[in-house]
């Protein structure tokens, strides 16, 4: 009889948990990150010849909860086709019975990474890409539940993704009048697959509503997420020394602690970014003739200067060509 | 508002604003309607001008070029036509062309083209 080295029995223990995808046509290279449903891991596509990002259930003796919920994960992104959001090329079940799915891989840098060393104006707008994207899943009848920095990726070409739609939660779509029969039966099917039970806390604390803290699963709609997102909004702006009104109050508006003063949904939220940052008046502030005055000079700056220079060369003249 | 629009617009007030200057010099009080008249002319032909050069080419720095020249052309004109002046006259009238210039080549909207 052979005794194994330590190394080697170590080396077993580590991967006898490690799904087999031998039966797929994934070739697994490394973990990419591990969460409490699903691991995420960086695979090799061998038919396609591509590096792709596999999230698979955690163990294969898992409930069918748990197997429905990732399924129903996969449905979800699968359906929002949308440049923020990663899009699903494949999903299946392993021999040991684990669901996964495949995506596109992210290369690039974590929206918490990537803030400490960009400008606000970069970082506000990327929020603002970040908005649109929730927007478009909100006009699709789905909730994120869990925005945060960390869920949200700045890819190689400055693209925003919203990634980890493991805890999203299907709502009334608001496309309503064009939605089709299919998608009207995948809705109700999705909402009926949705069993959070009430009283159940979902997502990241500091980046969640006060109703979804309270466990009000019934309460959720897409004016929660526009609160994480005004938490994202705040920490993007928490190093900024002096945070002018506007940014101040669109920031608050997000944070309302009563959802009914919150915005009514990403896209009004991100329309408001746009605003502030083409310099126009945004609708969480109501300013004053005088700061109206003084953001109509600054987006003018070299106008003004031109008629100031213009003015100045006038009064020199009258005064020096006086006999 | 439409690039020559604008041209004309900013063009007939800062010429006919140019031209209300000439009441801080006595000499020419009694001119100023004609002076005025003759300065919102000049606008609005700079601005005709450097409105439908900004509606043809769309580049910031060569629209500013453009009304400058146009600006500082029509005041050494109007200079000439005064016998003298020169600098009082044609520095302001560039001053109003890079204004026109600017504006138009920024603000002028473009009309959308059909493919």
């Amino acid at each position: 009889m052979r005794w194994l080295s330590d190394d080697k029995l170590n080396h077993l223990r580590a991967v006898v948990n490690d799904p087999d995808f031998s039966a797929t046509k994934y070739t697994i290279v490394s973990e990419l990150a591990r969460g409490g449903m699903g691991t995420v891991y960086l695979a090799e596509d061998r038919e396609l010849d591509r590096r792709v990002a596999v999230k698979v259930l955690n163990t294969p003796d898992v409930s069918d909860d748990l197997k429905n919920r990732m399924v129903r994960e996969a449905q979800i992104i699968a359906r929002l086709e949308h440049p923020g959001i990663v899009p699903v090329h494949d999903a299946g079940t392993l021999p040991d019975g684990r669901v996964f799915y495949a995506m596109k891989l992210v290369v690039g840098s974590r929206l918490d990474e990537y803030a400490a060393g960009a400008s606000l104006r970069d970082r506000l707008r990327k929020f603002q890409a970040v908005c649109d994207a929730v927007a478009f899943a909100h006009a699709h009848g789905v909730i994120h539940r869990d925005l945060k920095p960390q869920n949200i990726m700045i890819g190689s070409f400055g693209e925003v993704l919203v990634l980890d739609w493991g805890v999203a939660k299907i709502i009334q779509p608001q496309i309503g009048a064009d939605k089709t029969q299919i998608e009207s039966a995948f809705y109700q099917r999705q909402s009926a697959a949705e069993n959070t039970l009430d009283g159940t806390v979902i997502g990241t604390r500091d980046y969640m509503s006060p109703e979804q803290a309270r466990g009000e699963i019934d309460q959720l709609d897409a004016r929660s997420d526009v609160y994480a997102l005004g938490a994202v909004l705040a920490f993007l702006l928490r190093d900024q020394s002096k945070i002018n009104k506007p940014e101040k109050a669109i920031c608050l508006k997000a944070l309302s602690e009563a959802k009914e003063n919150r915005y009514s949904g990403a896209a009004e939220l991100s329309a408001d970014i746009g605003r502030f940052l083409d310099a126009e008046p945004v609708s969480a502030y109501r300013e004053s003739i005088f700061e109206r005055a003084g953001r109509w000079v600054s987006k003018n700056r070299f106008v003004v200067l031109l008629v100031l220079a213009y003015l100045l060369m006038r009064i020199f003249f009258i005064f020096t060509t006086r006999p | 508002m439409s690039k020559p629009l604008l041209g004309i617009v900013l063009g007939a007030i800062l010429g006919a604003f140019d031209g209300l200057t000439a009441w801080f010099t006595p000499a020419v009080r009694d001119q100023l309607g004609g002076i005025v008249v003759g300065s919102t002319i000049k606008g609005i032909i700079a601005g005709v001008a450097i409105g439908f050069f900004a509606k043809k080419f769309h580049s910031l720095p060569i629209g500013i070029l453009f009304g400058v020249l146009v600006g500082a052309f029509l005041a050494w004109l109007v200079a000439l036509m005064q016998g003298g002046y020169y600098l009082q006259i044609i520095l302001p009238g560039a001053l109003v062309g890079l204004i026109v210039g600017f504006a138009t080549q920024k603000y002028g909207r473009t009309p959308a083209t059909a493919n």
